[in-house]
């Protein structure tokens, strides 16, 4: 251990002299109650500091000393179900230590030590074993067998595996390197700045969606396993219950969730909550596959740059198991807002709204940790990182640093809107100034998985696979339109319009309130199945398409407005009956018009 | 300033000498064993002694902040390192007690005395620790009660202006505030912020009357008390709210105002400290400092009190973007904004239900908490009122008899929600059950297929009956 002394004391910003071969990403020990910092600049004779933990009490000449280790995180069996603290303390070992509130200087392991995990290995002994290589597997929860890997870097032979129970701290087999035995432990640690690796060229390419279950994502702006996607607005607008949304619904293997600068009662939120859930896929409880990282906005600044890269860490490394992972981190504002405040204590040059120049580069090397790659080792695997990010700009403008760059980075942008979130229309997502880049490589997975979850939507929509991506296309060109008329009705009134625009508005309002809002907190609202969501944008587009020939007749829209079917398409995603509901309503929407053009002698055929 | 007491009599190193005095900070030589955070007092020539805080401490030399009066400091003064962070002493005794924004009694009655003495910065309350709160508090306000509903261990901001009733309304609050079912009543922790004279004594008046001032903790800052001592105000408020929540179990509902003279306070010693400015000239870190204030509200498990919060803004401008309230929003769980518009048509709380949340308001409402229809009916008269006012802006334009029909028909709900639902009496209290009927009966207008928010069962059961009644009053 080396040890210099403290010079200067300045909010969360220590520095510190005397350790000359410190180094950039050290972790280091500040004062008597060993407070743990990251050395983020070495000058000439001093060195920089961030501390995460208050640091009030403490003084010039107090000692502070370099651990010779970079911030790590333990990556083993025993994240799941956990709820961790900004630098990866188990907020349970917290209560036990320090009460309900926490004090400072208080020292945890990221793992249990005490449970006994069964451990059962997939190789014999005396197989020569390389990075990544799968030896064994671990039941870490009742929903997800967990993949002991041996840690990247890492090459041997395997003289011994063991089996049995053991904690995380016994080894289970030894591994020969180089001559030497070394002892195999269920878990390693890996330092959260750097992106774990993978395969040479092991990029795959996007072509998967993640089914979260909101229609308004999955059906007009879907988000690609192993992409990346930015969420911001203003406060209000709905972030953070959209963000639970996804961490609830989405069909992926593992979830970390990163309360980051935000509300307690948030965490305490999802912590009620998840237990209770369950995963509409395994029917197991959505809390066994889910890692909680909390740190909230009460808790020291510092630490929000560390909680953002122990998420990530976790999620690269269930992806390394072979797992599809989604990472919801809420809110990135508030990690670059620490980064701003240490770049300010540093009296760096700000560029732009005070954030320093370097902000881009942190946000590209974040977000390109997502991806779906081949994984190191043996077996085969297939993996991938999908990130949502939300961002909180300032006054809800979008036009300021941390959304801007965002997008540079990401693949797709849910634009929440607050003239929506104030006429309780939620998911507020606008679908005129959002966008998906993935769409059109990954819509045609997401009707196929529509038809393999129910192959009735075939016998109801024979050509589903090949006119959905019309009909989608089709909701989106009444959307666009639908508001030019709108803009217009605001200065003449909607009495004014001609029939063809005032069914454009009815329509556009089928599809407001029929498809794109979504109740979260209504059971059988909540989660909307790909076939489901599917038929629901049939019904729509189908009944405009038979209205239009009726108006085109020269039926009155008034009469078409008034039919008891339009209130019943806004209802039909609240009808229990889910999938059987929109069946029937397919018919009877036909049924319905068909009687309206008899009224009108009119001779159509739907 | 309290009884003058001799520097000798405090424990900790006396040092004589300032070197820089820039407004509120002071600059002092490098001092072996100042510690980072630690308390000062610093007594010039002129006799009085100031408080101050150490923001910086370094080889070269010590930044102080310094609370109270800066004129009258002069390089020979003498400084008393204490060698402790800022706490106060804490005891039941506080109940029913007035003290000035330093702590200082400002009742006649003696100091606290207790051994007992805690930090005013507190500590974080670990996420793990917090019950998610679901006790509905009913305030007796249709608007707040119906449409974004309060509930025990909830930090909900007033967003105002200069000029609206924000003062009234949350005194009603303070007044009315129960946790239904149950008579208990809340414990008071009112702290002021540079408040006015009048509007200090109109809060304690109301206090007074009500009874609620025995069971009150009243911390007053007021507009011609040092702005600087703002930045410690809130804190000590809410040690106490703490204290008395989580140790004595009271449950304890703090109102805090106003935070924009807190927020002044915070730029001002920003740039006092030549600090990179951020938006409007607030410093970076305003959002994290707001939240060491803001996120002491809540329940702690296994602890029978809770900490409830309301505090109250004054928008600069009445613009919402405004940095105060905008990060104010992002922290709080939900907000009440105060409109001019409904003021200026007199109707009481001007409360636009619109722009204003709460984020809690699902978890403390519904069958067991408050009844069956509160969430469906709260959604509806939204999405109505959301119609209503979007029609009334198009009757700007285009004139009433430019309207559809069905315009027509929300632009009358609109007028009728305002009217009947939102405004009420300042001493009216009404039961969360007389919010919901109102509710129904103002819906009663619109004809059953527009409420397409609420369930079909929903409307059998309340919709009808409510509209005979509404007939009936109308008749």
């Amino acid at each position: 251990m080396r040890v210099g002394e403290i010079v200067k004391v300045s909010g969360t910003v220590v520095f510190g002299r005397g350790i000359p071969d410190i180094e950039v990403g050290e972790v280091v020990e500040v004062g008597e109650e060993k407070l743990i910092g990251e050395v983020i600049r070495v000058f000439e004779e001093d060195f920089a500091a961030q501390v995460y933990e208050p640091t009030s009490g403490l003084k010039v000449g107090d000692p502070i000393s370099g651990t010779g280790k970079k911030l790590v995180a333990e990556l083993g069996p025993g994240l799941l179900m956990n709820i961790f603290d900004g630098i990866g303390r188990p907020l349970e070992d917290l209560i036990k230590l320090s009460g309900p509130f926490i004090s400072r200087g208080i020292k945890a392991y990221m793992l249990p030590r005490n449970i006994k995990w069964e451990f059962k290995p997939t190789v014999k002994a005396g197989v020569e074993v390389g990075p990544g290589d799968v030896v064994g597997e671990v039941q870490e929860t009742p929903y997800l067998v967990h993949k002991i890997m041996i840690p990247p870097f890492m090459r041997g032979v395997l003289k011994e595996i063991y089996e049995g129970e053991f904690k995380v701290d016994e080894p289970i087999g030894i591994i020969e390197i180089d001559g030497e035995d070394k002892k195999l432990y269920m878990y390693h640690e890996w330092p959260v700045k750097i992106a774990r690796p993978v395969q040479e060229g092991g990029r795959l390419p996007l072509t998967t969606p993640l089914i979260t279950g909101q229609r308004v994502i999955d059906v007009l702006f879907p988000v690609a396993k192993g992409g990346a996607a930015c969420i911001p607005g203003g406060f209000g607008t709905g972030k953070t219950v959209t963000l639970h949304q996804l961490a609830k619904w989405s069909d992926t293997d593992v979830v970390v969730y990163i309360g980051c600068g935000e509300r307690g009662n948030e965490m305490a939120e999802v912590l009620t909550e998840f237990p209770e859930l369950q995963d509409p896929r395994s029917g197991r409880p959505l809390m066994e596959r889910t890692v909680l990282i909390a740190n909230t906005s009460n808790m020291p600044v510092s630490a929000r740059e560390a909680s953002v890269y122990i998420g990530i860490t976790i999620a690269e490394y269930y992806r390394d198991m072979g797992y599809d992972v989604s990472l919801m981190a809420d809110s990135t504002s508030r990690w670059a807002e620490a980064i701003r405040e240490i770049s300010g204590r540093l009296g760096e040059m700000p560029v732009e709204r005070g954030f320093p120049a370097y902000l881009p580069d942190k946000i590209a090397e974040f977000y390109e940790r997502a991806g779906r790659v081949k994984v190191l080792g043996r077996p085969d695997r297939i993996g991938s990182v999908t990130v949502v990010g939300a961002v909180s700009p300032p006054g809800g403008d979008f036009n300021e640093p941390v959304t801007t760059h965002t997008l540079r980075f990401t693949g797709v942008f849910w634009a929440l809107d607050a003239d929506l979130a104030y006429s309780r229309h939620f998911p507020s997502i606008h679908w005129l100034k959002s966008y998906s880049l993935y769409a059109d490589s990954i819509i045609q997975g997401y009707v196929e998985k529509a038809v393999e979850n129910n192959p009735r939507l075939r016998e109801i929509w024979p050509n589903v696979l090949e006119e959905y991506p019309r009909y989608r296309v089709e909701a989106m060109n009444i959307l666009t339109n639908a508001s030019e008329v709108e803009s217009i009705a605001k200065i003449i009134g909607e009495k004014a319009l001609p029939d063809d625009q005032r069914l454009l508005l009815l329509t556009n309002e089928l599809i407001k309130e029929g498809l794109l809002r979504q109740n979260a907190f209504d059971p059988v609202d909540s989660y909307s199945e790909p076939e489901r969501s599917v038929l629901i944008l049939k019904a729509i587009i189908d009944f405009h398409r038979m209205a239009e020939k009726l108006v085109r007749e020269n039926v009155p829209i008034d009469r078409i407005i008034e039919s008891p079917i339009v209130s019943r398409i806004k209802r039909i995603k609240l009808d229990d009956r889910k999938f059987d509901a929109v069946v029937e309503l397919l018919r009877d929407i036909r049924d319905n018009l068909s009687s309206i053009a008899e009224e009108y002698r009119v001779s159509i055929t739907f | 300033m309290g009884l003058p007491i001799k520097l000798s009599d405090l424990e900790g190193k006396v040092y004589r000498g300032i070197r820089e005095i820039r407004g509120s900070l002071v600059v002092l030589d490098p001092i072996p064993g100042v510690v980072f955070d630690e308390i000062i007092r610093i007594r010039a020539p002129d006799g009085i002694d100031r408080l101050g805080r150490v923001i910086e401490v370094s080889r070269d030399f010590v930044i102080a902040q310094v609370f109270g009066d800066e004129s009258g400091l002069q390089h020979d003064s003498i400084v008393k390192f204490t060698g402790s962070t800022f706490e106060i002493p804490v005891s039941p005794d506080v109940v029913g007690r007035m003290f000035n924004g330093r702590f200082e009694p400002i009742d006649g009655l003696p100091k606290i005395s207790s051994r007992d003495t805690r930090d005013i910065n507190g500590n974080p309350i670990n996420p793990r620790a917090r019950e998610y709160p679901n006790d509905f508090i009913q305030t007796g306000i249709s608007a707040i009660d119906g449409m974004l509903s309060l509930v025990r261990g909830q930090k909900l901001p007033i967003f105002s202006e200069s000029g609206l009733p924000h003062n009234r309304v949350a005194a009603q609050v303070a007044r009315q505030a129960t946790i239904l079912g149950r008579e208990e009543s809340f414990a008071l922790v009112f702290a002021a912020m540079g408040l006015k004279h009048d509007e200090a004594s109109y809060f304690i008046s109301q206090f007074r009357e009500s009874g609620a001032i025995d069971r009150s903790v009243v911390i007053l800052n007021l507009a011609d008390d040092p702005a600087i001592e703002r930045l410690i105000t809130p804190r000590i408020a809410l040690t106490i709210a703490e204290y008395l929540a989580f140790e004595q179990d009271y449950h304890v509902l703090t109102i805090l105002t106003d935070m924009t003279n807190y927020c002044e306070a915070l730029r001002e010693i920003s740039a006092a400290r030549e600090e990179v400015p951020g938006r409007g000239g607030y410093p970076g870190y305003m959002y994290s400092d707001l939240a060491t204030i803001y996120e002491r509200a809540g329940i702690v498990k296994g602890k029978k009190g809770s900490l409830t919060q309301m505090p109250i803004l004054t928008m600069p401008g009445g613009d919402k973007r405004h940095p105060i309230p905008d990060l104010t929003g992002y922290i709080t769980e939900g907000q009440i904004i105060l409109s001019r518009d409904l003021h200026s048509r007199g109707i009481y709380p001007p409360i636009n239900v619109l722009p204003s949340l709460s984020r809690l308001m699902r978890s403390g409402i519904g069958p067991d908490k408050t009844r069956d229809d509160h969430k469906e009916l709260s959604d509806q008269l939204y999405d109505a009122y959301s119609r209503g006012v979007k029609a009334r802006d198009l009757a700007r334009i285009v004139g009433e008899m430019g309207l559809s029909d069905r315009e027509r028909l929300f632009l009358k709900f609109a007028d009728l929600f305002e009217k009947r639902f939102i405004n009420q009496g300042e001493y009216e209290n009404r039961t969360i059950e007389e919010t919901l009927d109102i509710g129904w009966e103002v819906l009663s207008i619109l004809p059953p297929e527009e409420l397409t928010r609420v369930r079909e069962s929903t409307i059998e059961k309340y919709y009808y009956k409510a509209k005979a009644a509404f007939e009936g009053i109308e008749k």
